[in-house]
């Protein structure tokens, strides 16, 4: 990998991809499958929490293990909100952000005084540790997860309609997308980028390294507690799941299926896994054994993920 | 070589141990401002952990480093490129699967007194002419702008080694540190290298350590011999050529 | 109160010393060998399942084990062989994925062929009850596992520090390049390094079997824990991973036993029964924090 490079083509795809999310609800509608409005925003979300992922792991080259604490601590945080009456989305969700981005200060300042092996073991303890810190709140349901009162009101649009949260999911996740691309060539982009490939000759010349790549990381942190703040809104359930090490597992394998490092791969990678599970859990039995296999393989043999091998990823060298 | 000069980099009885080997032993070295400093010694002598310890990835167990007036012990790599000392690495420590053009664009975006920081996450880098221009500038004095859109990793050995010049250069250094410059060269890479620090010894004070003599007493103004981790001479060539001490712990192992 | 906090630091010694177990083996991999190994847990669940297995089919328990250790190291070799020597060279993102891909395909191949239920595994009869230490009463089975533990704790000392194979392991955990400069049959190394490290996991499993469930899964929230005690012990570090597993067991077992009573000393009831089991289970990591903030490399780094 060099540095991102938007080509014209992914601009031309992501427009067309655009075009046709705008036009899903009508065709399900059409179909008469209502409840895939829901799930279609799911995936969405999901592809939101993939991308937060793959800006710190893909861009910021910083393995981290843990990306579910800032997830479920959002959804967490939406549902504590609500149950004490704060239903505004205009106030819940950036103070969601802002409590996950904190969460993600203090555990990166922490973390990244190391590198390596430990830097992921120390982010997957860090994430182990708030799971079971909320696991055994009784105030927050302990393993049952807390429900959501009320989803949440987003200025004049009420996201009780699933249409409706459908379309704010899209332009969210449209908007972060556009923000990520503008950043993967703005400066702060260029050096994190150029971290990932040479930490040391960063700091010689002279890149105060340690900061960049924290505020990567924080950036990274927030954009998972608005996926999970969305999250929490779509199932209508804080589940302790969501802050499970599985769920950094999961992300984690979605920018590697969709490409490290690419500013759409965790929307690929997010698409690819849960329509794969969608639709072949069903039938192929024992899926799990199924996804670790062609998990393999693509560790293996295609180290530019699922998107790469079609060319639709990012270039080749 | 008359004019009244000021130093500008103070090594005074810095040492380094590890275990019970003392890697630096008390060393002292002075360089004034506008030299091309050389150091010199035998292998194991305490050269490379002299550039760690002038650089800031090791901390020395005693002694002060005083840089423009600063101390620098406790100062961070970063800080001291800031500062104004920057080095180049002996084995070659570039961005291989970055473009030429885009290694040293980093290097000059990097100076913050000049550019600002690089906390700007939506403006395109590419609008930043003035940093690319400058940055061609620098291709310019290591004659690699016609490779400016290559990936640094396909560059020939000999061009590496250069690029790694323009890399330091483009942090516009007070000193500047060059660790073996000429290592794993061959002739005419290395006259080339040679030249090219000349061309730039009326522009930058340098440090530089390297193995090759007949290019050492071609390009210094002074040399410090380095021997079992103390300086043991410091010197104009010719003094150092004769001087007895010198000649027999080091010159004579090769002569 | 005395006899509960003896009992208490007993069994924190007892689940300190299966954890270094585990964390023996996966410090040596990641010391040695750079790499990071999820699919660890997972041949400690295999190693549980397997003397499971073998102790209904044998009706001994010390069979049971001795099986189910032999089995894990030959697992743990054929892993090694076909698959994560490929890994070495990668990059950390390709080895935790493909031994993330190693946890789903062994815990599904588990709930497969065991099905979705713990399987029972019971200590043998004689060791259910509870013996008498001086008027203190400690069960006969924990105290077994104390004693294996500390046993093979001080086998594995004197393997690495006074064996020629230790020896290579322990050159290997500081500088590989200069363990292959001196014609060590490296790949031949790190087979046995892992195999071993197998055959300890299995054993854990095995020895913790009748007190925890047997069930798919059980892996990795040990396989955490271990973690958390190679970081604070410092990776590579045999030393350190004693020191950090009985740390991390004996504070870990002792906060939750004594701190929400503690903390009802000083604050109303309502509040140190809901924040007490809260700080007990976050208790090692604050630990973890601690120590790394101090010491980013650890208590024992292996790599001066």
């Amino acid at each position: 990998m060099g540095l991102y490079e938007s080509s014209k083509r992914r601009r031309v795809a992501a427009a067309i991809t655009l075009a046709s999310l705008l036009a899903l609800p009508w065709l399900i509608t059409a179909l008469d499958q209502g409840f895939y409005i829901s799930f279609a925003s799911r995936v969405l979300i999901f592809a939101l929490a993939a991308t937060s992922l793959n800006l710190v792991i893909g861009f910021g080259g910083m393995i981290s293990f843990g990306h579910a604490a800032f997830f479920g601590t959002g959804a967490y945080c939406v549902a504590v909100l609500a149950e004490s009456g704060i239903v505004s989305a205009a106030l819940a969700w950036p103070l969601t952000m802002a409590l996950t981005a904190l969460l993600a200060l203090l555990i990166g300042a922490i973390s990244l005084r190391t590198r390596g092996v430990y830097f992921i073991m120390i982010t997957l303890a860090f994430a182990q540790m708030v799971f079971y810190l909320v696991v055994s709140l009784k105030a927050w349901g302990g393993d049952d997860g807390l429900s959501l009162v009320r989803r949440s009101i987003f200025g004049g649009l009420d996201l009780k309609d699933d249409t409706t949260f459908y379309f704010v999911v899209l332009a969210i996740l449209a908007l972060v997308l556009v923000a990520l691309d503008r950043l993967a060539h703005s400066r702060f982009g260029r050096v994190i980028q150029s971290i990932r490939e040479n930490e040391t000759r960063m700091e010689a010349l002279g890149y105060p390294v340690f900061a960049y790549k924290l505020v990567c990381f924080v950036i990274g942190g927030a954009l998972a507690g608005l996926a999970g703040a969305l999250l929490v809104n779509q199932s209508g359930l804080a589940s302790p799941n969501l802050l499970h090490w599985m769920q950094s597992g999961t992300l984690m394998v979605m920018i590697v299926l969709g490409g490290v490092g690419s500013v759409y791969g965790g929307v690929v990678g997010a698409v690819l896994l849960l329509l794969g599970e969608e639709i072949l859990a069903e039938w192929v039995p024992h899926w799990p054994i199924g996804l670790g296999v062609l998990l393999l393989a693509v560790v293996l043999w295609a180290p530019l993920g699922i998107a790469g091998l079609f060319g639709w990823g990012r270039s080749r060298e | 070589m008359n004019e009244c000069r000021t130093t500008l980099l103070e090594v005074s009885d810095v040492s380094k141990h590890f275990g019970g080997i003392y890697a630096l032993n008390a060393a002292s070295l002075e360089i004034q401002t506008g030299e091309v400093h050389a150091l010199i010694g035998p292998n194991g002598a305490g050269k490379t952990t002299l550039i760690h310890v002038l650089s800031g990835t090791m901390l020395p167990d005693a002694g002060r480093v005083v840089f423009a007036g600063k101390d620098l012990v406790r100062r961070q790599m970063h800080e001291r490129v800031a500062l104004g000392l920057a080095r180049s690495y002996q084995i070659t420590n570039l961005f291989p699967r970055l473009t030429v053009l885009d290694n040293v664009t980093l290097a000059v975006q990097g100076r913050v007194r000049d550019w600002g920081s690089s906390f700007s996450f939506w403006r395109p880098f590419s609008v930043d002419s003035a940093i690319i221009s400058e940055a061609y500038d620098f291709l310019g004095q290591v004659a690699l702008t016609g490779v400016a859109g290559r990936r640094a990793g396909q560059l020939s050995h000999g061009e590496q080694r250069c690029l790694e010049v323009a890399l330091v250069l483009a942090t516009k250094p007070k000193l500047l540190l060059l660790d073996e410059p000429m290592a794993g060269m061959g002739p005419e890479e290395s006259a080339r290298m040679v030249e090219l620090i000349e061309s730039l010894a009326r522009r930058v004070t340098m440090l530089l350590v390297e193995h090759d003599m007949d290019a050492v007493f071609r390009l210094a103004d002074r040399i410090s011999v380095l021997v079992s981790g103390s300086v043991i001479a410091t010197g104009e060539p010719a003094a150092i050529r004769a001087d007895s001490e010198v000649r027999r712990a080091y010159l004579g192992d090769i002569e | 109160m005395t006899q509960l906090i003896l009992e208490q630091a007993l069994n924190g010694l007892q689940f300190g010393l299966m954890l270094f177990l585990l964390a023996a083996g996966l410090t040596l991999v990641f010391g040695i060998m750079d790499m990071i190994n999820l699919a660890h847990g997972s041949l400690y669940m295999a190693g549980a399942y397997l003397a499971a297995a073998a102790t209904q089919a044998s009706n001994s328990f010390v069979v049971g084990i001795g099986a189910a250790m032999l089995a894990t190291a030959i697992l743990g070799a054929l892993l090694e062989i076909t698959l994560l020597r490929r890994l070495y060279a990668r990059n950390h993102l390709a080895q935790v994925l493909a031994t993330f891909a190693l946890i789903l395909i062994a815990n599904e191949a588990v709930r497969m062929i065991w099905g979705a239920q713990p399987v029972p595994l019971n200590a043998p009869d004689a060791l259910s009850g509870p013996v008498n230490i001086a008027g203190f009463f400690y069960p006969a089975y924990r105290l077994l596992i104390i004693g294996v533990g500390a046993l093979v704790a001080v086998l594995l000392y004197v393997l690495v520090t006074h064996t020629r194979l230790g020896m290579w392991v322990r050159a290997g955990a500081s500088n590989r390049e200069m363990t292959e400069a001196l014609g060590i049959n490296v790949r031949l190394l790190f087979t046995i390094v892992f195999a071993f490290g197998a055959a300890l996991c299995a054993l854990a499993g095995a020895m913790l079997g009748p007190l925890l469930a047997v069930q798919a899964g059980m892996g990795e929230s040990i396989l955490i824990l271990a973690f958390v005690v190679i970081v604070i012990g410092g990776i590579g570090s045999i030393r350190g991973a004693l020191v950090g597993s009985l740390l991390v067991g004996i504070v870990d077992t002792l906060g939750r036993a004594a701190l929400p009573s503690l903390l009802s000393l000083f604050l109303s009831p309502e509040v140190a029964s809901n924040f007490g089991p809260a700080l007990a289970s976050v208790l090692i990591y604050l630990l973890m924090a601690a120590i790394l903030f101090w010491r980013p490399e650890g208590l024992f780094p292996a790599r001066a």
